[in-house]
């Protein structure tokens, strides 16, 4: 990376060959992406002001759909559940799959094997996890509740057929599916803790909870904020799951934030309302990136 | 970066130290017991429904759901897997998956390592405006821009053809992104060699690079063939008609119509699943790799 094409040979027509040359790596690729990516997400900050509906012309209708968001009840459902979701989601996650990575990061027999394991659900299909843990979820005859019956249990819940407990039950394979992917990646910044500092700790006598604290969580932070970046990204945006485990329902009770854009724009044909929530989402994750970055930055200053 | 990362993944992974006096390793021994015994819960914890799943898939329609449980069945109904080819078109499904994986996979990985060398190791003014501009795409979800892509999609007439797949998973920025953390890691000086031997750029991405980076190019196959395979929302919204259809929206379909037939809809999500386990573990260094060093940049 230190010396390049322009460093070695000045001079404006050979910058002008970089250019071309340079362009013309990037443009196969460019052109799919400017598009199919770069092009909808600028065009979505026009229709979003818009009272598009698929069949007649877009009239420009300022901040109407953003007044009407802020009164609509189905919005604030979905909102609401969104935010549910990742109040839950989030941290189960953080601490399962840190736990996890703790247990895989020492010297037991199996490690290789559970590693590979864990992992399975991340690369397996929402269709087939979801049929799956509905039927496991089933509340008569379903294993989950025969085993929270064998443990004394008497009324379990009905999960994805109960309105209070449909969320619950998403979560939990939310968090099943997904704790496998960033073990992997707590793994990662463990392993790059230097192993001096824990012996440096032991000579104190520091135990291994103090250890744990006082060396491994430090040490993690990096690692801890970029995933829990990345779990807020993928909470407030989670919809493939809900979409074929509940449908949203009973009722409303699973209805999330990309479910009503979903909803609004490809049932009811609302282009323009539908884009105007889905610029809500966009800036929530955005946000949530400006964030990372701006501490990352602190931090290598 | 990228082989590091993986070296001390798949390598060793212990921070133990020497054995000292006698009662801390009888507090080891526990330590160790209560690991195993943690180990143990997890990994039926994740593991227990895929084996539920495959068992289901074997059992008559009734013994799917019995009191108690009934973890294996008594006698295996191999007739299962005759018959889900011939209530659904589970060839068509397949086909279709299969062609949207190989041109996907295809084309992101030339287009993705093409752009990288591009990013990576020629120097242009705007080049690194241009990469910002990729990289903040991958932070939007595509639930947010999926309205206005539609609507373009359907301008061009890509809608209900697998093309508008293709054009949807192929130009991605996450490959270019992964193949750049790599060719960052390529000594400048190899290019170098080249140029003096009167290489082009493209001899050096052709000759050099690209077979320097096989494992990243690995790494990249595997995961974009798993996404395409596994996409349930781009088809739902764009294949709308049933010769289209892949193997996820396929089996969202077959489960709604035949929704009593436990057995068999697991018999088929069984299939839905089954190659890209074999495809997991033959390459499941790969998948690591490649996470890691998505990720750990980050």
């Amino acid at each position: 990376m230190s010396s390049t094409l322009t460093a070695r040979r000045p001079g404006s027509s050979f910058k002008r060959r970089n250019t071309l040359l340079g362009w013309s790596f990037i443009l196969p690729n460019f052109v799919g992406f400017a598009i199919f990516t770069l092009i909808p997400v600028i065009w979505l900050f026009y229709i979003a002001f818009t009272d598009w509906n698929a069949f007649g012309k877009a009239n420009w209708v300022g901040v109407a759909n953003f007044t009407r968001l802020i009164g609509d009840s189905s919005f604030h459902v979905a909102l609401k559940n969104t935010l549910y979701y990742a109040v839950f989601h989030i941290p189960l996650t953080l601490a399962i799959s840190l736990a996890l990575a703790l247990l895989l990061n020492s010297k037991l027999k199996g490690v290789a094997f559970f590693r590979t394991a864990a992992f399975f659900p991340y690369v397996t299909s929402i269709v087939a996890i979801a049929v799956v843990w509905n039927m496991l979820f089933s509340p008569d005859t379903g294993p989950i509740n025969q085993l929270l019956r064998a443990l004394g249990v008497d009324n379990p819940p009905g999960w994805t057929t109960s309105a209070d407990w449909s969320m619950p039950a998403v979560i939990v394979v939310g968090t099943w599916r997904e704790m496998g992917y960033y073990m992997l990646l707590f793994l990662a910044g463990l392993q790059t803790i230097p192993r001096q500092l824990y012996e440096a700790a032991r000579m104190d006598g520091a135990n291994a909870w103090q250890r744990f604290r006082n060396v491994t969580v430090p040490s993690l932070r990096p690692t801890t904020f970029f995933i829990t970046v990345m779990l807020t990204i993928g909470s407030f945006k989670v919809f493939d799951l809900i979409l074929v485990m509940t449908n949203g329902g009973p009722g409303q009770s699973t209805l999330v934030l990309s479910q009503f854009i979903y909803t609004k724009g490809f049932m009811e044909n609302q282009l323009g309302y539908a884009s105007s929530s889905s610029i809500v989402l966009f800036l929530i994750c955005i946000s949530v990136t400006v964030v990372q970055f701006l501490v990352n930055k602190r931090r290598d200053a | 970066m990228a082989t590091s990362t993986v070296t001390t993944l798949v390598g060793d992974l212990h921070p133990g130290s020497g054995r000292s006096r006698a009662p801390r390793s009888a507090r080891r021994r526990i330590g160790r017991l209560v690991g195993y015994v943690a180990l143990v819960i997890a990994a039926v914890g994740v593991l227990l429904p895929f084996f539920w799943m495959l068992m289901s898939s074997l059992k008559t329609n009734n013994e799917v759901f019995t009191i108690p449980v009934q973890w294996i069945p008594k006698t295996f109904v191999w007739q299962n897997y005759v018959e889900i080819w011939q209530k659904s078109d589970m060839t068509t499904w397949l086909k279709n998956t299969m062609i949207l994986s190989v041109v996907v996979t295809f084309l992101q990985v030339f287009t993705g390592s093409f752009a990288a060398y591009g990013f990576s190791k020629v120097r242009f003014p705007g080049r690194d405006a241009l990469f910002l501009a990729y990289i903040g795409t991958i932070a939007v979800p595509w639930q947010a821009y999926m309205i206005p892509q539609f609507i373009l999609m359907s301008k061009l007439h890509l809608s209900n053809t697998l093309w508008a797949i293709i054009a949807l998973q192929a130009f991605g920025a996450f490959g270019v992104f992964l193949m750049k953390q790599f060719y960052e890691t390529v000594p400048e000086d190899l290019s170098e060699a080249a140029r003096i031997d009167g290489l082009s750029e493209y001899g050096i991405w052709r000759r050099i690079i690209l077979p320097l980076s096989v494992p990243a190019i690995a790494s990249l196959t595997l995961l974009t063939i798993v996404n395409t395979w596994n996409d349930y929302l781009g088809p739902l919204i764009y294949l709308r008609s049933p010769e289209l259809w892949t193997i996820q929206i396929g089996l969202k379909t077959f489960i709604s119509q035949y929704n009593a037939e436990y057995a068999l809809i697991m018999t088929g999500s069984v299939l839905s699943v089954l190659p890209i386990a074999i495809i997991f573990m033959l390459g499941q260094r790969y998948f690591v790799e490649g996470i890691a060093t998505s990720g750990v940049k980050g």
